[in-house]
């Protein structure tokens, strides 16, 4: 493939991250110089000025890198994917966290490991040498990691990071596995990366750090720990 | 061959050979694996190889050693945890050069 000939499409789905948002416009174009590239931005119809920003920042980097595509309202990740990919011009995809846990100078990494291998996936993994997490507790590791084992016994993805939401497709692959998926929140992204594996796509992974800066965020009450096990026994039912 | 293709993720295939592969289940294939190993221990059973009071406990021996494994996997996953602290670091500072930049050019940097 010509590397000159690649536009990469960023999705990036937004809800009250106002700030965030502008850093990581301002880091992607520092760490993506001489790429193609546009920036996507699926807002949920955030009620911080959201979109304000996101106008000042077009009138800075130009109105055909950064595409505000807004909805209504919260209306969940996996349209927001949907949305955005229908306003994808490039012939790859990445989808990105906006609240900076996933930093943007991983991006060449990921265009490096595809241009190497010829992945139709490239997904970040923040579980192996090289990747790390910053700011999770002992418990929140240890649910993780438990999370991870049994993930992994029951499934046999091909990939360490199930649950991670940092990745690369190749736009066509994204449209295809995309399609088939009917999960939300976390289980939404095991599902993909799962769904994928079986259709036998190639797919590499990277090493990422992820910083978590969203303070108490324990997602992982009872009813976490419930809806996780739905997903493991509808994923191995269906996939 | 044919048992590692049926049981092994297809990760290495082509697109092209893609549309071909996998139509089974996941939970067949566990079920078929489940299957196959109780075989081997009705097997067992019959052939008398082990004594029959051995034998029989051999699904808990199972059982228990793939729960210890399970425990093992997670305490050693826990240990060798990757964290990477001075990534907070670097964040902060590149948030600082962010926030620097964007205000000179006007952009609105003020907290959410």
């Amino acid at each position: 493939m010509d590397a000159a000939k690649n536009k990469y499409s960023i999705i990036v789905p937004t809800y009250n991250e106002r700030l965030n948002i502008a850093l990581i416009v301002y880091l992607i174009f520092k760490h993506l110089r001489d790429v193609d590239f546009e920036i996507i931005v699926v807002d949920d119809g955030s009620p911080d000025g959201t979109r304000e920003v996101l106008k000042q920042l077009q009138d800075l980097y130009g109105e055909d890198r950064i595409l505000l595509r807004p909805r209504a309202k919260k209306l969940g990740l996996g349209t927001a994917y949907v949305h955005g990919l229908k306003h994808a011009s490039g012939n790859f995809v990445v989808i990105m966290d906006a609240d900076l846990s996933h930093h943007p100078k991983y991006l060449p990494s990921f265009i490096k490991k595809q241009m190497e291998t010829g992945a139709s996936i490239v997904t970040g993994t923040r579980y192996v040498t090289g990747g790390g997490v910053h700011g999770w507790n002992l418990m929140r590791k240890l649910t993780s990691r438990g999370a991870n084992v049994l993930a992994q016994t029951l499934l046999w993805p091909c990939v360490s990071d199930l649950t991670g939401s940092f990745r690369l497709y190749k736009k066509s692959v994204l449209e295809d596995v995309i399609s088939s998926c009917v999960s939300k929140g976390y289980v939404f992204q095991m599902e993909m990366i799962v769904r994928a594996s079986r259709k036998g796509y190639h797919i590499e992974e990277v090493p990422i750090t992820f910083v978590d800066r969203v303070f108490g965020s324990s997602k992982l009450g009872g009813s976490e720990i419930v809806e996780y096990l739905k997903g493991l026994i509808y994923l191995m039912i269906t996939t | 061959m044919l048992f590692t293709s049926f049981y092994s993720p297809a990760s290495h295939w082509t697109p092209e050979l893609v549309f071909i592969a996998n139509p089974v289940k996941h939970v067949l294939k566990l079920l078929s694996l489940l299957v196959v190993i109780s075989a081997l221990w009705i097997g067992l059973l019959q052939a008398s190889i082990i004594p029959q009071s051995h034998t029989w406990l051999l699904p808990i021996y199972f059982i228990v050693s793939l729960g210890c494994y399970g425990l093992f996997m997670v305490g050693v996953g826990l240990m060798r945890f990757p964290t990477c602290p001075q990534e907070a670091l670097l964040l902060q500072q590149d948030i600082a050069e962010a926030k620097d930049f964007l205000k000179q050019k006007g952009v609105d940097v003020g907290s959410n």
